[in-house]
């Protein structure tokens, strides 16, 4: 993103709060206003809407477990859709990339269920997260190596690897026993641990992947800020010509971060495949990877923004669905809309406001300063 | 005789599937001839289909649908300008947003008007475009070869069918023999030199984005309102993003674009008839392969490993005047 130019003087700094908290929470507030309106027009009470909303994500045990089940996925798509953008690289592949993950989670899980629980868990995960970095290898490869623009081949791949996961689950891995292009049930003791098992709390999803999404996430922070590596890769996704000038490889970097990225998107698959569903079904991914766009640009890119986000985008999902049974004219879609506006306004709008904001701060703060100073 | 009849027919449903594909792939190439990126292309479509089908329910004329789809469509290019144009945000973000709200929003406001779980009603006949035969096609038709191809091939389709068709040679001369498509192609490789000419990059590419829209109204307008009877849920299932790949496959030039349109279309017709089918030697084709086909030969392609695709210079970058 461009970074806001010295042009006359020594331009006042903008304090971090108003990059990081009052713009995204502004631009959120016109996708909700904009969201408010369209539930106006289908002929329904917003207000009501939104309170359905709130209580449906945070107002009861349940619902908080479906809801950080949620934000679990969000948080592993955000953090791959972040790493890929601190190298400069736009990864809509990361859909693509958990089908994937999904895959290599359910081979583990089919094929070596004669192992323990202690082995087979970290097994699947990692075989999940291979999975997701080979799928993201082969247009970062082609991006690195061959000038292949990156979005575009992403892209292609999700629908290649939706191709693929039909195919064999139709003809492959389907449960001879079933009608539907499912693959059979998962050893139970292949299964995720789920927190309702631990604490006293109702059934939920909710299972241990949320741990290592916050674990991840911590790790990103210290590999993006505190490592050789992340320190590569955010040159190489700011100036490609300035870090070939250091001696850093920007092929090897965009391969690096793009694998990783790949490797993180493959855990909605643990998640979703080991964690809840128990076996391979078609179209699990349902939109988190794209959602993944929207979080990595609301929080920043950076790990705390990005829980942030994925706490509101789960919230979304799991009241959304909640606003479907309560209101009589809103159904399920209405999550879609408002998902889509706060996309559209954090991300291809974000320059709508800041100006404005920051300019408006200028004033606000030259005012402050006594007039010798001011000049 | 057979063989060939079968021909024309595989022929014949081609023509059918590679409609919405052209005028998309040739409404992408506008925007993106301008440096403007385009993914928002499939949204465009689904909003175009959405408010076709929903105007020409109510109205009961197919023409005043059309004409709806056209300004559904022209309002989202308006808004991927605003965004991307007016206030330089990222094209990719920007298209997706599109696409993702269309998706919510088509089937939102089909619920709450129409209540049918997201659909719109079935269309009335005078609320659709029909076939159209040509003039001579029933006595052509037993005239051997030429006769065939003439009734079953030629004549036939609806009105949108033949304004594709006549879109690529349209689009080919805008953009290589008018002054509008001259400034098109330039701002999309080198929006200083036409700045510095005394001509606005912004105006340019929205004109070009709004060419954009029309052609995207049309072909999302094709699918409920000509090729359907009427809106279904997420009716477009990717042909945005298969004409997109079509664009870039066809190297960002309407003929080349035309041809990778017509390849595509042929795979899926083909496709259809070769569902279960035991072919010497290969064995059975997985349907899957074919669907994933136009993604795969795409991405070779942007691997030069098919030919080399040269997309416009300036393409994706917002232009920002120097001081």
């Amino acid at each position: 993103m461009t970074e806001e130019k010295a042009t006359f003087g020594a331009p006042l700094k903008i304090p971090g709060w108003i990059n990081y908290v009052l713009i995204p929470l502004i631009n959120l507030l016109a996708a909700f206003l904009i969201s408010a309106i369209v539930i106006l027009i289908v002929g329904d009470n917003p207000l009501k809407a939104l309170e359905v909303l709130v209580y449906g994500a945070f107002g009861y045990p349940e619902a908080i477990g479906y809801t950080l089940y949620y934000t679990t996925n969000f948080i592993f798509t955000g953090l791959a859709v972040a790493i890929a953008f601190h190298c400069g690289l736009f990864n809509i592949g990361a859909e693509g990339q958990a089908m994937l993950g999904g895959l290599g989670a359910a081979l583990v899980c089919l094929h070596l269920d004669w192992m323990p629980t202690l082995a087979i868990i970290p097994i699947a995960v990692v075989a999940a997260a291979l999975f997701g970095a080979a799928w993201a290898f082969i247009p970062a490869w082609l991006q690195a190596k061959r000038g292949s623009h990156i979005v575009i081949t992403t892209i292609m791949f999700n629908f290649i690897a939706s191709a693929l996961i039909t195919y064999l689950l139709v003809n492959v891995m389907v449960d001879p026993a079933g009608q539907s292009p499912v693959s059979r049930a998962f050893a139970e003791h292949s299964w995720l641990p789920h927190f309702d098992e631990f604490f006293d709390m109702p059934e939920t999803p909710l299972n241990i992947s949320f741990l290592y999404a916050i674990a991840l996430s911590v790790g990103f922070y210290f590999f993006v800020w505190h490592t050789r590596w992340g320190y590569e890769i955010r040159v190489v996704g700011q100036n490609e010509q300035a870090a070939r000038y250091a001696g850093i490889s920007p092929a090897r970097n965009i391969i690096i971060a793009m694998m990783i990225s790949g490797a993180l998107a493959g855990l909605v698959g643990v998640n979703e495949i080991e964690g809840v569903q128990h076996r391979l079904i078609l179209d699990f991914t349902g939109g988190y990877g794209f959602v993944g766009i929207a979080v990595a640009l609301m929080g920043r890119n950076n790990p705390i923004g990005i829980f942030m986000a994925a706490l509101l985008f789960g919230a979304l999902y799991q009241g959304g669905s909640e606003l479907a049974f309560d209101m009589k004219s809103i159904n399920k879609e209405m999550v879609i809309v408002i998902q889509g506006l706060i996309i559209l306004f954090s991300g291809a709008l974000e320059h709508m406001f800041r100006p404005r904001i920051e300019a408006a701060y200028r004033r606000l703060a030259l005012s402050r300063l006594k007039p010798e100073e001011a000049a | 005789m057979e063989t060939f009849q079968l021909i024309v027919l595989l022929m014949d449903a081609t023509v059918r599937v590679a409609t919405p594909l052209v005028l998309a792939a040739l409404a992408g190439m506008f925007s993106e001839r301008s440096g403007v990126v385009d993914i928002g292309l499939e949204g465009k479509m689904l909003g175009a289909a959405f408010a076709a089908a929903a105007v020409a329910s109510v109205s009961g004329s197919a023409w005043v649908g059309l004409g709806a789809g056209i300004l559904t469509s022209l309002a989202l290019a308006a808004l991927h300008g605003y965004a991307c144009v007016t206030h330089k945000g990222n094209q990719v973000v920007s298209g997706m947003a599109i696409n993702i709200v269309v998706a919510g929003l088509a089937p939102t406001l089909g619920y709450a008007w129409f209540h049918q779980g997201g659909q719109t009603p079935p269309l009335g006949a005078a609320a659709r475009f029909h076939s159209i035969d040509l003039p001579f096609s029933e006595a052509a038709r037993n005239i051997p070869v030429i006769g065939y191809i003439y009734s079953e091939l030629i004549s036939g389709h609806n009105i949108i069918v033949y304004m594709a068709a006549a879109a690529v040679p349209i689009t080919a001369w805008v953009m290589y023999r008018t002054r509008f498509g001259l400034r098109v192609r330039a701002v999309g490789e080198n929006p200083h030199a036409v700045d510095t000419a005394g001509i606005s990059v912004n105006l340019t590419r929205y004109k070009a984005l709004a060419v954009t829209g029309f052609l995207c109204g049309i072909s999302g307008s094709y699918l409920s309102i000509a090729h359907g009877a009427g809106f279904i849920r997420d009716m477009t299932a990717g042909k945005g993003y298969l004409a997109l790949a079509a664009l870039i496959f066809g190297k960002w030039k309407p003929v080349p674009t035309l041809i990778a349109c017509l390849l595509f279309a042929f795979t899926d017709a083909l496709q259809a008839r070769l569902q279960g089918l035991e072919l010497p030697v290969i064995g059975e084709i997985p349907v899957q392969f074919i669907q994933a086909l136009p993604y795969i030969l795409t991405v070779l392609l942007l691997a030069g490993f098919v030919g080399k695709a040269h997309p416009p210079k300036a393409i994706g970058e917002p232009y920002i005047k120097e001081r």
